[in-house]
């Protein structure tokens, strides 16, 4: 039998994809990977979401470029599957196709004045300020004195964090320059963040919540009365209750029994119990209704918030950020699962919707098993994708694709996408954004258009 | 001494790896690793080699004397962690 290399792509370069082909070059030192992306910079969310004021966790991408760029894995940036080129193309060039395309939008929280002109989803915001070249256009409006954040888990926190830190402390870090400029304007004082469920439910880090009380010169109140746990709470804190849950309730008392700070320029307050039910204004958001919930325990076992009367109280505010959570969207001609909104797999495997597992399609992160977890959940994930993977490798499962030379993707790449971002174009760019880091004393300025990326690179390459 | 890991731990679990004394837990297949943030170090057991320190791609592991201020709370948080645990719990995975 000839062996043959084979060829895999990923399609999307953010932590799923960057482990998965890691992961795929340890298992099979002679696989061939390309790496698609959508945008003209690999690394998505550790890039694109990771909070601007948590540099050291942006060191991963150190190690991705390590362990996938430097060992011979192809970026091919500024192309979109789907539309530039199609699945069914893929599968002509490539043994196998990995998904790593992540959540891509956000839930709603189906009430009325969701769609009112100050009323964002939080990864809108957070890809306005990390630079995301499709959301540098937005205007985000901080010219009230309270903003409201929904939702109780780490985006909730990093966004509220983005709001209330100084001009001098978002400048030491990579924000966008045009969120930077316009958070240094912002008058808000006061940010207001409701979790549906009580505090010992809140799913923040005890990290992030630790955060949000040690910022400079930002008070944080919270209520010692919704600290008070009701039954099924605390019998669950006290059962089933996580470390982290029970830090949570720790960290939460230690905030609630500061006296207020004398001077805070902003203020952070932390709401638990408590459902919006209305975003109201006559044009813009001017206010938020919220009602009152209690907790019971669901036929499931799970805990869930339940409204506890009809009384509404209002709160005023000019900004609302919904973030209660990823959704991912389907891909054309894969199947895909709209009821948990995953392409349906069977450890990676993407299965037809008979179950049988559609020959050479994989799945990992996001897109597999839906937003949840931290960045090194998807280590774990992609060596489950990959172990299956290389088992249907070894197996000859997976014919070799009728185009398999590599000069024949380059080919229909060349033809369709002429401003193809390849590994050293990505270089120049990083090169570009980390000498203008140097030169404003800065981590990394960050060139947050489209245009300004490709002509980074295109400048390069005429040297 | 011992070393210590600070919340800006990842789950990467390069360091449970290249832990000579597989003093860092919870171990990926753990009950309780799905749920925890981040992975702690038993001080009672490390025995102070720098392994952990190299493999960690984010750098969230010091030495508990070089501990950076704004990470003062992760010497008890990482020993906290291993008294709430039961040894059974702990040798699960």
């Amino acid at each position: 039998m000839t062996r043959t290399r084979p060829r895999v792509a990923i399609v999307g370069a953010g932590p799923a994809g960057a482990f998965a082909a890691a992961c795929l070059l340890r298992a099979r030192g002679d696989a061939e990977i390309d790496l698609f992306e959508r945008l003209p910079t690999p690394w998505g969310l550790l890039r694109g979401g990771v909070a601007p004021d948590h540099q050291e966790i942006k060191r991963l991408e150190d190690a991705f470029d390590r362990q996938t760029l430097k060992r011979g894995c192809r970026f091919l940036g500024n192309v979109e599957v789907g539309v530039d080129v199609s699945h069914a193309e893929l599968m002509r060039h490539y043994t196998a196709v990995i998904y790593a395309t992540g959540a891509q939008t956000d839930k709603s929280l189906g009430i009325g004045g969701e769609e009112l002109p100050g009323s964002w989803a939080a990864t809108e915001f957070v890809a306005w300020y990390n630079g995301h070249p499709d959301y540098r256009g937005l205007q985000f409006d901080l010219s009230a004195k309270r903003a409201v954040v929904i939702g109780n888990g780490n985006v909730a926190a990093d966004v509220t964090r983005m709001l209330t830190l100084s001009a001098g402390e978002l400048e030491r870090t990579d924000v966008a320059d045009h969120a930077l400029e316009a958070l240094r304007e912002s008058r808000i004082e006061e940010v207001v963040v409701l979790g549906r469920r009580g505090p010992a439910q809140a799913a923040f880090t005890s990290a992030e919540l630790r955060e949000l009380g040690h910022l400079d010169g930002v008070d944080i109140r919270v209520d010692a009365d919704e600290l008070d746990l009701d039954a099924v709470s605390r019998r669950w804190l006290a059962e089933q209750g996580t470390f982290t849950a029970r830090k949570n309730m720790e960290l939460l008392r230690e905030f609630a029994a500061r006296p207020a700070a004398a001077g805070a320029g902003r203020r952070i307050e932390l709401r638990f119990l408590r459902s919006p039910v209305q975003i109201r204004g006559t044009g813009k958001v001017e206010a938020v209704d919220v009602r009152r919930n209690e907790i019971v325990r669901a036929d499931d076992g799970s805990l869930r918030a339940r409204a506890l009367d009809e009384d509404v109280e209002t709160i005023a505010c000019g900004l609302v950020l919904r973030s209660v959570g990823y959704r991912a969207v389907p891909l054309p001609d894969v199947p895909f699962d709209d009821r948990s909104f995953v392409l349906p797999n069977e450890r990676g495997r993407v299965l037809t919707p008979d179950g049988e597992p559609l020959h050479g399609v994989y799945a990992v992160g996001w897109i597999k098993r839906g937003p949840t977890g931290i960045l090194g959940t998807n280590k774990r994930d992609a060596e489950e994708t990959v172990s299956s993977l290389a088992e249907d490798l070894k197996t000859a499962e997976l014919p070799q694709p009728p185009n398999p030379g590599r000069e024949q993707i380059d080919a229909l790449l060349a033809e369709r996408k002429p401003d193809l971002i390849t590994v050293e174009d990505w270089r120049a760019i990083n090169g570009h954004e980390l000498e203008r880091g140097r030169s404003e004393r800065r981590p990394r300025v960050k060139l947050a258009s489209r245009d300004e990326l490709l002509a980074a690179a295109a400048v390069a390459r005429k040297r | 001494m011992t070393y210590v890991i600070v919340g800006s731990c990842i789950k990467d679990d390069a360091c449970i790896e290249v832990c000579p004394v597989d003093c860092i837990h919870p171990r990926p297949g753990a009950p309780d690793f799905e749920t925890t943030e981040q992975l702690y170090i038993d001080p009672q057991v490390c025995i102070d080699c720098d392994a952990c320190v190299e493999a960690c791609p984010v750098d969230a592991i010091f030495a508990d004397f070089e501990l950076p201020e704004k990470y003062g709370y992760a010497l008890e948080l990482n020993e906290q962690f291993f008294g709430e645990q039961s040894t059974a719990e702990r040798t699960a995975a």
